[in-house]
């Protein structure tokens, strides 16, 4: 994996909502690496920051109240973070785009197809001709499995079902090239058949485009199936980052431990689906300790006096937890 | 979408229906005599007897409203009582006076109210934001007639910019071709009295305007605001295209139905609301001539003035209707 490119280098980012309760750090200061063209997943509960942390990649924070507040985002050596508005314009689209959780809403309902792929290919390609544009719009909704491409471009949203609107928003996403995508739960709100289509062909257009994908997702399944590597996010912080075989063989996190445990497992007959005890604390609410220590079942008393750091593992894959044999603290 | 049509103007026979026979029986419980109002004072009970029974009005008040029925659904509205001029041939003029202020002020109201509206949205609680929302305020509270007497004093009297009374200079009249001023002097090339019809214009285009303008920019504001925070208007911005498009192309169109019905509502409502400004600025429209008819007992005129109002109002709420299903495609009439 050293060898690959790396593409998007996220250094101590911090991403603060400033609400009418204080400044509440909904991603506290989270590194990771993102290489050319692999499939990186990002798990966590609803809360956990995953959402927050793809949109301040593509600087596509509500603002106010949110902001980010430290770190850097570096894009090809470039710090997107200190972007003009102008020149974020140009890496949107162009150079990361994104798709969202909910496609029945995310395609503007008083456009045609057509008018909303070619606008996004207008933005970045202004010298193009309509024919080129067009053209180039056809070949991208056949690219992701659409029927009769060319008749689609006149069709309007609520003509389409859920799952070809997504293949939509793909379409529209990879138009341009971009070289990271950023799915945010692309599939969450389909039916699982056509979830398994849409993960399907994301990783079909990853290996054929070679772009690297941001995968988030609540769906450990999911992961399981496209991802190569994932990062476990809890309260705003990264708990656990692994390659998919050692996440799911040897969990190096009690959280992990618990997420992978509620799974439920055809195999076996059990009388209750475990989950884990507790909720998810308010990012900003712990300020010493491990933020998972009153859920967590091995917690000790050394959990609650000082904050664990993200440790590396022998094995190679790091966790914020006083477990984990460190070989080198990371952060 | 026809058929749509079709079935909406058959929709308005049993509401002009209504209408006709609320405004005639009102009127004929507003005391008062036509034939004393025009005999006066001194007139003998047998002559105002007589001018009842030549006017028709001795007949019991179903036969009246037959006979008035009858004549509406042959195209006679009647002759005024007063002029003994055929209305459809009076009132010509005045509804075109109207017709010309109304879409004057709305054009105003719109142009202003939905931009003011669509600022305030995207930069919200700016001060622009602030100062929009708290002139709208004032805008649908303040008194209409208040504002046009403060117009004219201010921009008439005391700094002499602008007329502030009429639609135009008496003393170089427009000659009339379709009563729409601003379209007959530019018919016959009167560039002049072009300037001097819409310097009549300002005044009480302004004050009608006022109201509507602040309801349209608080509209246009709230339905901004929801729409701005959807997940298409993302989705645009994601694609990295400028603010300024993902406001007025995607935002905006979809903001903009709720904003249509407002304006339906308020443009029907300056055709027949605005004897006020009409009276401030002796306007001759239909207002003012509806509210002259009442004062002489005018039935035929004051009956008819209200059915054409009425007629109008429903005909701009049915346009409102058809532009929604050519500004979303999810609307179909059958």
């Amino acid at each position: 994996m050293s060898e690959r490119k790396k593409v998007l280098d996220i250094i101590n980012l911090e991403t603060t909502f400033f609400t009418d309760d204080g400044a509440v750090p909904a991603v506290d200061h989270i590194s990771f690496t993102m290489y050319e063209g692999e499939i990186l997943g990002i798990v966590g509960e609803s809360g956990s920051g995953k959402s927050v942390t793809s949109l301040s990649i593509m600087r596509l924070i509500p603002s106010p109240p949110g902001k980010i507040t430290d770190g850097q985002i570096l894009f090809e050596d470039r710090d997107i973070v200190m972007l003009t508005d102008k020149e974020m314009r140009h890496v949107r689209g162009k150079d990361i785009a994104m798709i969202f959780q909910e496609p029945m809403t995310s395609l503007n309902p008083l456009f045609t197809i057509g008018n909303q792929l070619i606008e996004a290919i207008r933005i970045h390609h202004k010298k193009w001709s309509r024919q080129q544009m067009k053209a180039r719009a056809i070949e991208i909704l056949t690219l992701v499995g659409l029927p009769r491409a060319e008749s689609l471009l006149k069709d309007y949203p609520h003509q389409l079902s859920g799952g070809m609107r997504q293949r939509v928003m793909i379409a529209m996403a990879l138009v341009c090239n971009p070289k990271v995508l950023i799915a945010d739960e692309p599939t969450t709100a389909l039916d699982v058949t056509i979830q398994a289509q849409i993960l399907q062909l994301m990783k079909n257009l990853n290996e054929q485009l070679n772009t690297a994908v941001l995968l988030i997702t609540h769906d450990l399944g999911v992961v399981a199936e496209t991802c190569e590597r994932v990062i476990v996010m809890y309260a705003g912080q990264i708990v656990e980052e692994a390659s998919v075989q050692d996440l799911f063989h040897r969990p190096a996190h009690p959280y992990t431990q618990g997420l992978l445990q509620s799974v439920p497992d055809m195999r076996f007959k059990k009388d209750a689906l475990y989950s884990i005890p507790g909720n998810v604390p308010k990012p900003g609410t712990i300020e010493v300790g491990c933020r998972f220590a009153d859920r967590c079942q091995f917690v000790m008393s050394r959990c609650t006096e000082e904050t664990p750091k993200l440790y590396l593992s022998k094995e190679g894959q790091k966790a914020r937890c006083f477990l984990v044999e460190p070989a080198e603290v990371t952060i | 979408m026809l058929h749509y049509i079709g079935k909406r103007l058959l929709q308005l026979i049993p509401v002009l229906f209504g209408m006709s026979f609320i405004v005639f029986l009102m009127i004929r419980a507003i005391p008062g005599d036509p034939a004393q109002v025009i005999l006066g004072q001194q007139a003998t009970v047998e002559a105002k007897a007589a001018l009842r029974a030549s006017l028709g009005l001795d007949n019991p008040w179903y036969v009246q409203y037959f006979d008035y029925l009858g004549g509406i659904l042959t195209g006679d509205l009647g002759d005024s009582i007063r002029t003994k001029v055929p209305i459809t041939e009076e009132i010509y003029p005045y509804l075109a006076a109207t017709a010309e202020l109304a879409i004057f002020a709305m054009i105003i109201a719109i142009v202003i109210g939905v931009n003011a509206g669509i600022i305030s949205a995207w930069f919200q609680n700016s001060w622009f934001d602030y100062m929009a929302m708290v002139i709208a305020l004032i805008g649908v509270s303040v008194p209409i007639f208040w504002l046009g007497l403060m117009g004219q004093w201010a921009f008439g009297t005391e700094l002499g910019w602008l007329p502030i009374s009429g639609r135009g200079d008496v003393r170089d009249p427009v000659t009339s071709i379709t009563h729409f001023y601003l379209i007959d002097t530019l018919i016959q090339g009167r560039f002049d009295q072009f300037i001097t019809t819409i310097r009549h214009l300002i005044l009480p285009g302004v004050a009608l305007a006022t109201i509507p303008m602040a309801i349209i920019a608080r509209m246009t504001r709230s339905s901004m605001l929801e729409v701005m925070r959807s997940d298409y208007v993302r989705t645009a911005r994601a694609k990295g295209q400028k603010m300024f498009i993902v406001v007025y192309k995607h935002a905006l169109k979809n903001a903009i139905i709720p904003v249509l019905t407002v304006i339906g509502l308020q443009s029907g409502m300056l055709l027949g609301g605005a004897i006020l400004t009409e009276t401030i600025f002796s306007w001759p429209g239909v207002g003012r001539y509806v509210y002259d008819a009442i004062g002489f007992r005018d039935y035929p005129v004051i009956q008819s003035g209200v059915l054409i109002i009425a007629f109008l109002f429903v005909m701009i709420n049915l346009v409102v209707d058809i532009l929604y299903s050519a500004i979303d495609p999810r609307i179909k009439y059958k």
